[in-house]
């Protein structure tokens, strides 16, 4: 993913919080992904109007991280979530 | 024995009443009647202690889930419950107006069914006419509301040769996920093998088409495939594993690890309305029958593969090796292996064969 591309949940695709194995998980069509932090992190930011960069500022600035750093660890979560259309990008 | 983790998934067949006959359909022989199934009330509360219980996604399925009429309430129950909501239909019984409330309830996502991709072959196999052209308007609508789709195409030997245009139409329907369902032969369809079974071709030709269409369609149509049973040499990981990671729960509220396990004469099966889900979950008799790998006969107890597929699908053993602990023989490891495929051979060999439509009882007491 780009720092222009703009990441949007697409329909029936939504975080949920599961109180039983107290985790935040993605639900989407036939599919419960647990999340990790990051990816918690990242997910909660996508608004469908802001670009991926703006998201890893955001974030890089909330925790003291390079936002380079963070959109190398969440690189390979966001692309499998964009193949399996959980995710989808608008340039 | 390892630790039982909450399930995920919950089926609920909240009817067996179907405007479709469909020859493979998965529900048992003995149908249920609509005066047995259970009511609005009941299903809001299983759906409350599934969640309570860990369930994250709910199935609803039958029969035909449409045709209760409250469909909105069940869907708006299972949404105030904290449920992921995916409704599996046939598309007969919904309307524009019952799809906009079906929003309105929260419905997240629909899966719908393809019997054929012309109305001659899906409405022959559905033995429902103008099914087919129902269907279509249905799926119209579908994505005027703009639901998430899932165009689940049934295949087997009749309609095997229409994959193609099937992938064609998820990509028309503006699906985002395909099920391509090579029937397996549980319910209705063990009664259909020699009508249904494919050709060793036809399986070859559909996993090609599969692998190519995958390749293809990547990032735009996610495929899930599920090939020809009979002609494989591996069992399929049946249920994720039995009483893992889902269970399902019938019309009249038996509650059962996968929706063949009433075929497993041995077993009984607890009612929902008699005992609290969580209960027959982790203690149900029937759940804990083939748990883990303590009841596995050999080959499957010496096997490495043991815990990857826990010896394929219990009823399949059952229905064919008359042991429902026997490895399915679908496995080259098992020693009724070499008949199942000399079988299926035969099954697809025997181009006469009639479909045998599924059908509800008759009403009690009548002739």
């Amino acid at each position: 993913m780009t720092p222009e591309d703009i990441p949007t949940l697409p329909r029936g695709v939504r975080l949920h919080f599961d109180r039983v194995r107290e985790a935040w998980v993605l639900l989407a069509p036939e599919r419960a992904i647990t999340l990790d932090a990051t990816g918690h992190a990242i997910l909660s930011e996508v608004d469908g109007a802001r670009s991926f960069g703006e998201i890893t500022q955001t974030l890089a600035e909330r925790y003291n991280t390079p936002p380079e750093q963070i959109a190398t660890d969440s690189a390979g979560f966001l692309d499998a979530l964009r193949a399996r259309r959980f995710l989808d990008v608008r340039p | 024995m390892s630790t039982v983790r909450p399930p995920i998934a919950m089926l609920a067949e909240v009817t067996h009443r179907c405007p479709l006959a469909c020859p493979y359909c998965s529900n048992p022989l003995e149908l249920t009647r609509q005066e047995r199934e259970l009511d609005t009330a009941t299903w809001a509360d299983i759906f409350r202690q599934a969640a309570d219980l860990g369930v994250l996604q709910l199935h609803l399925s039958g029969g035909e889930p449409a045709s209760r009429r409250d469909l909105v309430e069940l869907v708006a129950a299972a949404r105030e419950a904290g449920l992921y909501v995916n409704l599996i239909t046939s598309g007969i019984g919904l309307t524009e107006r019952r799809l906009r409330e079906l929003d309105a309830a929260g419905l997240d996502h629909v899966q719908l069914s393809l019997q054929g991709t012309d109305p001659a072959t899906a409405d022959e196999i559905g033995g429902y006419r103008g099914g087919f052209a129902r269907k279509m308007q249905v799926a119209g609508w579908v994505a005027e509301v703009g639901f998430p789709l899932t165009l689940n195409a049934v295949l087997h030997r009749r309609n095997l040769h229409q994959l193609p245009r099937a992938i064609d139409m998820a990509l028309e329907m503006g699906a985002r996920r395909m099920e391509v369902a090579t029937v397996q032969f549980h319910g209705w369809a063990i009664e259909n093998r020699a009508a249904l079974m494919p050709t060793l071709d036809q399986a070859r030709e559909a996993t090609r088409i599969v692998a190519e269409a995958r390749a293809r369609l990547k990032g735009r149509l996610v495929i899930d495939y599920v090939p020809a049973d009979y002609h494989e040499d591996l069992p399929k990981r049946c249920m994720g594993g039995w009483g893992t990671t889902g269970l399902n729960i019938t019309p009249e509220g038996l509650v059962l690890p996968c929706h063949a396990a009433q075929t497993i004469p041995h077993l009984t099966f607890d009612r929902v309305t008699e005992r609290p889900l969580r209960e027959i979950w982790y203690d149900g008799a029937a759940f804990n029958a083939y748990r883990g790998t303590e009841w596995m006969q050999e080959p499957c107890q010496s096997c490495d593969r043991r815990e990857v597929d826990f010896g394929g699908c219990r009823c399949q053993a059952m229905a064919l090796v008359g042991d429902a602990a026997a490895t399915d023989p679908v496995c080259g490891k098992s020693p009724h292996h070499a008949r199942i495929r000399a079988q299926a051979v035969d099954y697809a060999a025997d181009v006469e064969a009639p479909l045998v439509y599924r059908r509800m009882p008759e009403r009690e007491g009548v002739e």
